[in-house]
Order: C-alpha cells, then structure tokens, then sequence
C-alpha cells in the first residue's frame, strides 16, 4: 500500500472578515473558506479540482503548499505537515499558478531557470539534462533568452511550468494553468501534462474552470462548492449522470401559443423560440418532421447535455438530484 | 514554525544561519551575473548611484565651509560621524534594503511565489534583483570616512583603532534589524511603506549629524527608543574623547554590540511572527 500523496482530514480554513458597519465599527465576520474537507490522493493520480469561483479552491492549494495555515483538521502532503515543513516541502513540490508568475520579471527566462537552479539545488549536470529535455518538450527554444515581461501568456506558462518541474518534483499542483490562453498554447500545455503524469509518474492536482482541461486530463474530479466537497470520484461516473435528455430549440416566425406534442415537454417559451425536451426515446428527425408540418419554423438546433450541466447543477447546490455517482457532502 | 529550524530544534539553528547565508551568497551571485548582462546599464547606473549619495558629502563640506563648528563638534569630527554612519546604513542597505519591498509582494500576491520556494523568504527578498550598482552607494561613505580619518584630532590608542570597524559592524546590524523590523510590521500593516521609509532613511539622517544640533529631548529619545545613537554617536564619544552632553554612564559606550544583538533578536522574532500573521490570515 502506497502511502498517500495527499491525505486531508476534516480540513478547515476559517478567516475573520472585518467590514465597515459604521462610521468607526468594524463588524467581524467569521468565514469559513474551507469547511472540513477530507481526501486523499494516491501517487501517479491526475485529479481536477473544481468549483466555482470562491468556493476554497485556491485556499486549499494554499494550504497543501504551505502558504496558508490550516485552523483546523490533518493535512499530510509527501508524507510532511505542509505548514510545519514548507520548506523541506517545497523541494519536493512544484506549484504553478496559472494568475501569476513564479518567475522574475525582469530576468531572461534562462536566468529565471538558473535561478530556480540555485533555489532547489539542482546539481548542474542534472539541471543540463533536465532543461533540455523541458525545453524539447514545450518549445522554449526560441524565447529561452527573452525577459519574462515580454513573453506572451503562453511563453511564461510554458516558462513557469519547466521552472515548477526543474526539480523534479513528486507533486505537481496546478492552479487554473491555462487560464487565458488561446486554444494553442492550451493543447500544448495540456500534452505536457499528460505526459509528465504518465511518463514520470508525477502526481498532478489541477485547479480550473475549463472542462476541456477536465476531460482530457483528468480520470478523478473532486468538486468543492462552499468550502465542502460536493463530490469525488471518477469523471466516466460523473459523466454518467450526466442528463440523458437533449433540448431542441425551435424558433418559430412569430410568437406562438406553447407547443404541445406526446411524451415532449415544453420547457421555457421566449418569444418566438421554444425549447423542448427531448427524452432519450425520442427521435429527433421525426420530431422536426412533426413540428414542420404545424408550424412555421424558421431554424432550429438540438443541444446534447454535456459536463458542464451536471456542474452547473452542483454549483446550484441540487447535487443530490445531478449527482448519482458518489455525493460526498451530507 | 515558518522554517524547519524549529521543526528540528535549535540545535540546528547555527546550521540554518550558515545555510541561509550560503543561499544568500548563491543568489546575490547569479543576480550579479544577470546584471552583468547589462554592462553598460550597470556602470551608468552604478554611477548615478555614486554620484547621488556623494551630493550628500558634499552638501555636508558645503555647510562646514559656512558653520565651521556644529554643536561643538569641528568638520573633521562631524564627518567622522557621517561616514561611519553612512557606511553602516550603507552596508545594510546593501545586505538587506529589498526587504522592504515586502509590503509591495504582499499586495501583489507574489510573496505566494515566494514562500513556495524552498528558500528563507528573507533571503529571497533580500538578495531580490541584486545588482553591483548597490555597492555604489558605499564609494562617498569609504571617501569621506578615509578623509575623516586623516583630519581627526583624537588621542589614537589601540582601543580606538579597534571602536572604528566595531562601531561601523555594530551600526550595519543594527541598521540591518530595523530593515528586518520594518519588513516584519508590513506584514501586518501593508500600507507601512511610507512609514517605514522615515524609519530606516530617516534614522540614517539622524546619525549622520551631531546629536546635541537636535536638542536634548530628541536625543533623549532616540537613545532609549530607537537605539540609533548607538549607530554611532556613543562610541564617537569614546573614539573621539568627549564627554556625553546626557551624562551616560561610560559603560553606554561599549554597549553597541549588545543593542544590536538584541535589536537584531527582536528583529528575528518580529518577522517570524510577521510570517505566521501572514499564513493564518492568507492575502
């Protein structure tokens, strides 16, 4: 049995909010960011951490690095107490945060890597091979001599990411990576990452609010919604509940009266466009053959539920109904 | 704790201060050869620093040639304090003057980027973008301090011979703990840049110039409350053979080394309680 990557039991981050009620009062608000979270993360796991924004996902990352103190609960990472041993942690961790740059801004991106080098004492021939090898795979070449303040956003993610693994770390934590940018830089990033979890065996925790980062990447997702984690699991058992019904939007030459057909409910009217649900039975040809016959219908477009539905339903808070496979939160 | 020395006991505390200042050296290195990228930007701006603090030396021969006697202290006396002084603030502006970017990276959210790193933060912030150009600002201290030596009238004994490299040794740690102070209290409040400029700048205007042209009650003051004075005004007094105007004990002119051992201990655990503040409350 390995020993866990990741082990956090009932893990609490409480904060004081002070906000001004009067002329000279403050009132004091306590705020619970992290309200007794409890997960493990086994070596060689690639999980996505989801949520919505404000939800504790950042103040958990902070805590697993060590940033933050935890107010209460256990929280082992490497097999160390984060907060206790940031630093010896922090030899063994690589953390990127897709919002800011853990390079120097005025240093080439070379010298960032030296740097870095000299930070985590990497031994140089080991740094030589290593570089080289980060420098193949994500295509540093051409800005490897340019300051980080005038790469674009995808150069100095693909910058932060070789100085995050520069050291070969065991865990790799990745707050929303591929925030910003473009569809290019995006595909990149994300098959460095799937082969850094699959050759090297790092271990990778990914904050974001892209599902294409989810669903390429990750077999676990763990959601959190208000400090509590709404669900962890597999994403093919998340993925499985996952409304079967599909939507067919119809829009009609002028307003009309709700369409009205067997086994198909109308679910919202907005002026000329209606939308219909359309149960998993249902043949969609034959439906718009029907409705073509009725009405005038000037377009249409069939929508097929996807990830981003049963997330929306959690953010919600009705997990209970989207979330069949296994509701973590009572 | 903030750094494994407390994890692992103050046995190895020596040995995380060797380390630290082993790190400390790496980086200001590989600053220095990032700079050095920039030869040309770096003579010029080496210059401009040198240039700058000099108009300060000069400002003081300007008023010397006007007031030859300040508090009862000739020019020669009054630029012994000054450079002695200025090269203390020196060297610790030098050692240590970044840290007061601190508020600045707490602001930012990049002191997160920081504390990830497996390198004392203090360290990290002190050696931050690290340049030769820094060394620029001891060249007028080292010239006024040489000219000083040459045209002060002291009674020359071993034991006064020996106060020069201690007072100036003593002024740099403690200059170097009000730096570490004021970076430790931005934790808390972070919009104490201002203040922490009066402070540290401040405090070296103070030391260069004659306690007695600021009045009684301010020297007072600064003697007991922020202990400057011992930058070097009491152990002038011993180099330079003159009674203190305040009466101290002659004892206060040997006391230098403590107070900076203890202001540099108050320092130390000002910022780890700086630190800890910072990880409970988050940013």
């Amino acid at each position: 049995m390995p020993v866990a990557m990741i082990e956090a039991v009932d893990v609490v981050k409480a904060f004081t909010v002070r906000t001004r009620s009067g002329l000279l009062r403050r009132a004091r608000t306590p705020l619970r960011a992290v309200d007794g979270v409890s997960f493990a993360v086994e070596p060689g796991e690639f999980v996505g951490y989801l949520g919505p924004n404000g939800a504790g996902k950042s103040t958990t990352i902070k805590m697993l690095t060590g940033i933050l103190t935890a107010t209460a609960g256990t929280l082992r990472v490497c097999g160390l107490d984060p907060s206790r041993r940031r630093t010896s942690l922090a030899r063994r961790i690589g953390v990127v945060f897709g919002q800011r740059t853990t390079l120097w801004w005025d240093l080439p991106l070379r010298d960032s890597l030296t740097l870095v080098r000299r930070l985590y004492r990497v031994e140089s021939g080991a740094h030589r091979a290593r570089l080289a090898e980060l420098t193949a795979l994500l295509e540093l070449e051409p800005f490897l001599d340019t300051p980080v303040r005038q790469l674009s956003l995808g150069q100095r993610m693909r910058g932060d990411l070789a100085a995050a693994l520069l050291h070969d770390p065991e865990l790799l934590v990745l707050d929303e990576p591929t925030i910003g940018l473009d569809v290019v830089s995006k595909a990149t990033v994300r098959d460095f990452l799937a082969r850094v979890n699959a050759e090297r065996g790092t271990t990778i925790l990914l904050t974001t609010h892209d599902l294409g980062d989810i669903e390429r990447l990750c077999r676990r997702v763990m959601i959190i919604d208000r400090g509590r984690l709404a669900y962890d699991g597999g994403l093919d058992e998340l993925r499985r509940t996952v409304p079967a019904d599909r939507v067919l939007v119809v829009e009609l030459a002028s307003p009309a009266a709700p369409i009205t057909l067997d086994g198909i409910e109308n679910v919202r009217v907005e002026g000329p466009r209606q939308w219909l649900r359309l149960p998993r039975s249902a043949n969609a040809a034959a439906v718009v053959a029907e409705l073509a016959r009725g009405h005038d219908v000037r377009d249409f477009s069939l929508r097929e539920p996807g990830i981003e539905d049963v997330l929306a339903g959690l953010y919600r808070g009705d997990h209970e109904y989207w979330c069949s496979g296994r509701p973590v939160a009572p | 704790m903030a750094e494994p020395v407390h994890a692992q006991g103050a046995a190895s505390v020596p040995r995380a201060l060797v380390d630290a200042l082993r790190m400390y050296g790496l980086l200001v290195w590989t600053w220095v050869r990032a700079a050095a990228q920039y030869p040309v930007s770096m003579v010029l701006l080496s210059l401009a620093t040198a240039i700058v603090t000099g108009l300060d030396a000069a400002a003081i021969a300007l008023l010397f040639s006007r007031a030859p006697r300040i508090g009862g202290f000739d020019a020669s006396e009054v630029l012994f304090l000054y450079g002695t002084s200025a090269l203390s603030f020196g060297i610790s502006d030098v050692a240590l003057g970044t840290t007061e970017r601190l508020g600045f990276h707490v602001r930012e959210g990049s002191l997160d980027a920081i504390l990830v790193r497996p390198v004392s933060p203090l360290v990290q912030l002190a050696t931050e973008e690290f340049s030769p150009r820094r060394f620029g600002k001891l060249v007028p201290a080292v010239l006024v301090l040489a000219f000083a030596l040459t045209r002060v009238d002291a009674p020359w004994t071993p034991g006064r011979v020996a106060m020069i490299p201690v007072m100036v040794l003593s002024g740099t740690a403690i200059f170097g703990g009000l730096w570490v102070l004021t970076a430790a209290v931005q934790f808390v409040l972070l919009e104490f840049h201002g203040a922490a400029k009066s402070l540290t700048y401040g405090g070296a205007f103070l030391s260069q110039y004659p306690m007695t042209v600021f009045g009684r009650d301010l020297v007072r003051g600064v003697t007991f409350v922020v202990p400057l004075a011992f930058v070097n005004w009491q152990p002038a007094l011993y180099v330079l053979d003159r009674p203190d105007p305040l009466g101290l004990p002659d004892a206060a002119r040997f006391a230098s080394p403590l107070v900076a051992a203890v202001l540099c201990a108050a320092a130390a655990l000002a910022w780890r309680a700086g630190l800890r503040h910072y990880r409970s409350t988050g940013s």
